[in-house]
């Protein structure tokens, strides 16, 4: 009996958020999917499934992307990091996510990781950045909410923390 | 919104990648950036069968610069183009364009050859390569062949490539002259979406200021990028504010302007004048400067 | 008040910045199925035929089931609220043999996975005969409901005075047409639910991605037959609403009706093309407005008539074009008005409020007016308005409109529209800046300055519940009917309890949107979640208190007045070693005999009953450039004053008004749904629906008045949608002054790429 069409099963082993985990996907399941639906990591959230909101950002290997438009197969062997990993084991919360509490950067928190991950992947290339770069650094995540002043300054807040933490030379 | 089942294939060579597409005909899809191929897969636009993923094909991702002339590997990022230096040294004009290019997300996964491939009208990167004079390596089973930026976009999302081959990489050659000069301009809606209309120019001049070389690119006005006929007058004069006017005033009326949700064609036609001009005085300024 | 006033960080953030958020999408139970929704690819059809049976047969579906499996479910909601005009119809759980809109849902699919069940609705076959659709507000369209052939839904005129003899009696009379574009919330979290039949408990457990829950289980309890204590409700993390989320859908009866035929849960989580075709949306009117005025640019007379597409249905009855025609006069007063319409059905998704609820139409259209008084008189625009508005010694002003609810007419019950409007300007240093841009233009430049106010009805009723209980670990839980979908309630409801109960807001629990939580509830939109929910909460603590002060007296054995409390412990001021603890008290209680004199348990359930609504108030202003050769708008500065009565975290109502302004500008520049001759939606996705992003918005400057509502006992006033009703006529306002006299005038809404184009003076 000829198996369907795209069901041949591959294993996937992808380091999240620092630690390996395993899984068999069948090709068209969504890297979105495999995190919230396989690994119960909610916190991705999908806003539109065409590539267009940034609410499902993620970083693959470092880079923001976004998990709506790759194939879970594709990240076999690749590192994945979602909003769960950004506080790290302890209690506190990134400083990101302390300037966006303290700014009130977030409403309804549904594209809050989405940018979250952006803005980590940001700040860590331009630890510098100005309000318009920010801005359209930006451009990519829609939020309905806030109407992103808020946002803005906290990730200006973020970037200066980020810079007084650097220990001098 | 989900895809329908396919089958999927991550070749690690071009060979691989080559002999899949032959195997499977149109049935087959290349993936790879997938920012727009995947969209329209999630939207069931197109529902390939098979989905042959290049982003395992490490020679395709290969970036290198050799006296002035830039190789690009089809499946190096669009990121790179404004990270790397040796784009910003060699093809300026693509720095610039780069960080228009859609969001930080589209760059960091969308590669060169998918934007190429794709062809959108309203692209940035077909255009620069356009007035460039990029070279386009193409490969399949039966062989490799080149062809020019200008003879591989033919219309309205449809390219030269043959169901069965791959856009392998992109040649682009340096600056014309000694006193060359790049120009970009774009209008977009939002920062980062398709333009409206937008145009590239390159100048060369001379020592005395004359121009020498000359290359017009309006795209977003039509069905596709439009290499700027009127863009030779140029030669000889000098580049002076009106006479650039008048070019872009010549590009704007060579295109049959299209019409969308976004702009009717009347608006492309008027601004592509404009915006055509406003390239040229880049160009121009750059090249004096130079 | 310690707590309420305090720009309060949030309780709920914690939890949505590490992605511990629980929205519906995120809840998966045992043995749960995923459903979609086959919809309707024609905007008027007669539904024939479904053929199921491949459907049916593909491996992983467990069911398909169209109207005719509904049985007793399969009728027509009520429509919320009456209104004698009203020729209403609505919607069922399903389509049944019509179809009255792309997009319209006609079957479910039911499947092991969200892949299979797209898969199986694929292989459905459904035989449409389509038919000529209504998608103009012209009359001799084709008839979308049979007894309506005129496709009126409702005709209303409201008046004050004879508005014909102050025209003939005014100096100068002026006419303006006006149109402005449908658009919609679009939250970014789309709709969905969760539901889940327990035989054991004969109990529907429904998670809702909505704005009212109380009337989701309502409509589920009625149209399902089963008892309102059966079935229970929760919204949980809702992201966004907007409106888009206010109504009863008929997914949110269907989705419940699956889990119960199946005896398994159900998930469904609307995709965004759904949510474009499907979720309501609202604003397109049409707008024949003529004016009467004299020299000084006092209004006389204000006449408008409008047309208003109310899409197939009308689950909301008239309301968004009586908020337009009740609101038309905004902060002005003006002697003789009449606003009539007419509303009218097209075979188009239904019209339901979306922020701003039909009233920035209002302004649109008042300030307008005001903008084309000036100019043909000469006067500032800005001094216009000041001598047109409703002074603070008026109010309470009678506009002499009938509100929306047909009882009793639009009062401003209390603010200082000038103070608002002088603020604003001096805020944005308007006499500078106007000049700036004269100066600008003349070099060439298009630079503009805009202004526009408004008035906002807030804190509609008819109630909202909230019930306050300490428990016997001295737990303090607050309950409230009103739901969340960003706007804090979680913090600003615990600001309101904490300083009622005399605790710290991290002391107090609050739970929103839960049936089980409160029996009786309205939910969040109209601006009232704040207003008539925090005032319920306060009357709820306050009752706690004062229950635990009378408790503690007793237990002490001491008069109240000898009593000092330190947040959850009282002590005798005398004695302070004596003292009783809330969970003491509460232990007391629930044990309370009749000796004790009061009924067992330390909580209450109180409602607040608005007996109007309460008018909040604000003035923008934008500073705008054009590029001359694109006409593309960039909006240079933004200031705002606004006035929603007390508020109970600043920084709370700063995120509202600024989210707000943001939409405003989508819905003024970017926003607009497009339907072409057939019906079809042309702005189908986010390529062609544009959003505002972080690079559209600018930074904006917001001060604070505080005049407290005299109707309510913490003097609140709403303010969720308070930043988008002058959005669109501040733009306007700037961009015609950007573009000078020799420019077009702003008649439209949104203004795109082509349309400001047309508005540059000739070269």
């Amino acid at each position: 009996m000829t198996p369907r069409p795209g069901s041949t099963v591959h294993d996937v082993a992808v380091t999240v958020n620092g630690a390996e985990r395993r899984a068999r996907v069948i090709p068209r399941l969504l890297l979105a999917d495999l995190l919230r639906e396989e690994w119960g990591l909610t916190g991705t959230h999908l806003g539109c499934e065409h590539g267009a909101c940034g609410a499902c950002t993620v970083l693959v290997d470092g880079e923001p992307t976004r998990s709506c438009l790759v194939f879970a197969v594709q990240v076999d062997g690749c590192r994945v990091d979602t909003v769960e990993g950004l506080a790290g084991p302890g209690p506190g919360l990134h400083p990101l996510q302390e300037a966006f509490r303290s700014r009130h950067a977030l409403q309804c928190g549904f594209c809050t990781p989405g940018i979250l991950m952006t803005l980590v992947a940001y700040l860590r290339l331009h630890p510098s950045p100005s309000e318009t770069e920010i801005r359209e650094a930006l451009s990519g995540n829609l939020c309905r909410c806030t109407g992103y002043q808020h946002i803005v300054q906290a990730a200006l807040d973020a970037a200066a923390a980020g810079r007084e933490a650097v220990p001098a030379p | 919104m989900r895809p329908a089942p396919f089958e999927y294939f991550a070749p690690r060579t071009v060979e691989e990648a080559l002999d899949l597409l032959a195997r499977h005909g149109d049935e087959a899809k290349l993936l790879a950036g997938g920012q727009s191929l995947v969209p329209m897969m999630n939207m069931r636009l197109v529902r390939p069968a098979v989905v042959v993923d290049l982003n395992r094909v490490a020679a395709l991702g290969a970036m290198r610069e050799d006296g002035g002339r830039l190789h690009l590997g089809a499946l190096v990022r669009q990121h790179a183009l404004e990270r790397d230096g040796r784009v910003a040294a060699a093809a300026p004009l693509l720095a610039e364009a780069a960080p228009l290019i859609g969001h930080l997300q589209t760059r960091a996964r969308g590669t060169i050859g998918g934007s190429l491939a794709h062809a959108d009208p309203a692209a940035e990167l077909p255009a620069c390569m356009i007035a460039l004079d990029a070279v386009f390596h193409l490969r399949s089973a039966r062989g490799p062949r080149a062809c020019s930026a200008r003879d591989f976009f033919r219309g309205l999302l449809s390219t030269a490539l043959e169901p069965d081959e791959l856009l392998a990489g992109v040649e682009v050659p340096g600056a014309p002259a000694a006193r060359a000069g790049h120009g970009f301009a774009e209008v977009a809606r939002r920062h980062g979406d398709f333009a409206l209309v937008g145009a590239c120019a390159v100048l060369a001049l001379d020592a005395a200021g004359v121009c020498r070389h000359a290359r017009l690119v309006i795209f977003g006005a039509g069905d596709g990028p439009h290499l700027v006929r009127a863009a030779a007058a140029l030669i000889g004069e000098r580049p002076a504010a009106a006479r650039l006017a008048e070019a872009g005033r010549a590009g704007a009326a060579e295109i049959d302007a299209r019409a969308d949700l976004h702009a009717t064609a009347e608006y492309r036609r008027r601004v592509a004048a404009g915006i055509a001009a406003r390239a040229l005085q880049r160009a121009a300024a750059r090249a004096e400067a130079a | 008040m310690k707590f309420v006033g305090d720009r309060q960080l949030r309780k709920e953030d914690p939890r949505l910045l590490t992605g511990r958020g629980r929205y519906v999408g995120d809840l998966a139970l045992p043995g749960m199925l995923h459903a979609v929704l086959l919809r309707s690819p024609h905007a008027h059809a007669r539904v024939r035929r479904v053929s199921a049976d491949r459907a049916r047969a593909h491996p992983g579906v467990v069911d398909v089931v169209t109207f005719a499996d509904l049985g007793g479910a399969g009728r027509a909601y009520p429509m919320v609220p009456p209104h004698p005009e009203l020729r209403g119809h609505n919607f069922a759980p399903l389509a049944g043999d019509r179809v009255r809109f792309v997009g319209e849902a006609v079957a479910a699919v039911v499947a092991d996975s969200r892949y299979t069940a797209e898969d199986a609705r694929d292989l459905l076959e459904v035989d449409y005969e389509v038919l000529p659709s209504a998608q103009s507000l012209a009359p001799g369209a084709p008839a979308v409901h049979d007894d309506s052939p005129d496709n009126l839904a409702g005709r209303v005129t409201l008046a004050r005075g004879d508005v014909e003899a102050a025209l003939r009696g005014a100096p100068r009379v002026a006419s303006l047409r006006l149109r402005i574009g449908r658009g919609g919330g679009q939250p970014m979290e789309t709709r969905g639910l969760v539901a889940d039949w327990n035989p054991a408990l004969d109990q529907l457990t429904v998670w809702a991605s909505s704005q009212v829950p109380h009337q989701i289980r309502q409509f589920v309890a009625d149209l399902l037959d089963l008892a309102p204590h059966q079935v229970r409700v929760i919204a949980p993390d809702v992201g966004g609403g907007f409106g888009a989320k206010l109504i009863v859908y008929p997914e949110d009866v269907l989705i419940p009706f699956l889990a119960r035929r199946l005896a398994r849960p159900v998930r469904w989580i609307e995709d965004r093309l759904e949510h474009m075709l499907a979720a309501t949306q609202e604003r397109e009117q049409e707008h024949d407005v003529t004016v009467g005025f004299d020299d000084a640019g006092r209004l006389l007379a204000l006449r408008d008539r409008f047309v208003h597409d109310t899409g197939a249905y009308t689950p909301r009855g008239l309301v968004v074009p009586l908020l337009t025609a009740s609101m038309l006069t905004g902060p002005y007063r003006i002697p003789a008005v009449e606003s009539s319409f007419e509303s009218r059905y097209t075979h188009r998704v239904p019209v339901t409020p979306y922020r701003g609820a039909g009233q920035p139409q209002a302004v649109f259209v008042i300030e307008r007016v005001l903008d084309l008084v000036a100019r043909e008189t000469g006067c500032d625009r800005a001094q216009v308005r000041l001598a047109n508005l409703v002074r603070a010694e008026d109010m309470p002003w009678d506009t002499g409109l009938p509100n929306y609810r047909g009882r009793g007419h639009v009062v401003l019950d209390s603010g200082d529209l000038s103070s608002v409007l002088r603020r604003a300007l001096e805020s944005a240093r308007y006499d500078a800046r106007t000049a700036e841009a004269a100066a600008a233009r003349a070099t060439g430049r298009l630079l503009g300055v805009g202004v526009a106010c408004y008035v906002e009805l807030t804190g509609v009723g008819p109630f909202e519940s909230a019930r306050v209980r300490i428990d016997a670990a001295g737990r303090i839980a607050a309950w409230s009917g009103v739901s969340t979908q960003g706007q804090g309630l979680e913090t600003t409801l615990a600001q309101v309890a904490a300083d009622e109960l005399g605790v710290t807001p991290a002391d107090v629990s609050v739970t929103t949107g839960d049936t089980a939580g409160v029996e009786h509830g309205t939910g969040s939109f109209a601006s009232r979640a704040a207003v008539v929910g925090g005032n319920a909460v306060a009357l709820a603590a306050r009752d706690v208190r004062v229950k635990a002060r009378a408790l503690a007296a007793r237990a002490l054995g001491i008069d109240e007045a000898d009593l000092e409390q330190a947040g959850p412990t009282f002590a005798d001021r005398r004695r302070p070693e004596r003292r009783v603890t809330f969970a003491e008290l509460a232990r007391l209680a629930g044990a309370a005999t009749a000796a004790l004199g009061v009924e067992p348990g330390l909580e209450s359930t109180r409602f607040f009953q608005p007996t109007d609504m309460t008018y909040s108030s604000g003035a923008h202003v934008a500073l705008v450039e054009l590029d001359p050769l694109s006409a593309a708008v960039r909006i240079l500065g933004y200031w705002m004053s606004h006035d929603s009565g007390r508020l109970i975290n600043p920084l709370i109502v700063e995120g509202q008004l600024q989210g707000a302004v943001a939409l405003g500008i989508g819905s003024a520049l970017l926003e607009e749904v497009a339907y072409d001759e057939a019906g079809q939606l042309l702005a189908g996705s986010y390529m062609d629906y544009l959003l505002p992003t972080a690079t559209d918005v600018p930074t904006m400057t917001i001060d604070h008045l505080e005049t407290l509502s005299p109707l309510n006992p913490l003097g609140l006033k709403g303010v969720g949608e308070s930043g988008t009703l002058p959005v669109p006529a501040v733009l306007a306002s700037a961009i015609e002054d950007a573009v000078g006299p020799a420019g077009g005038r702003v008649t439209r809404m949104p203004l795109g790429p082509s349309r400001l184009l047309d508005l540059l003076p000739p070269a």
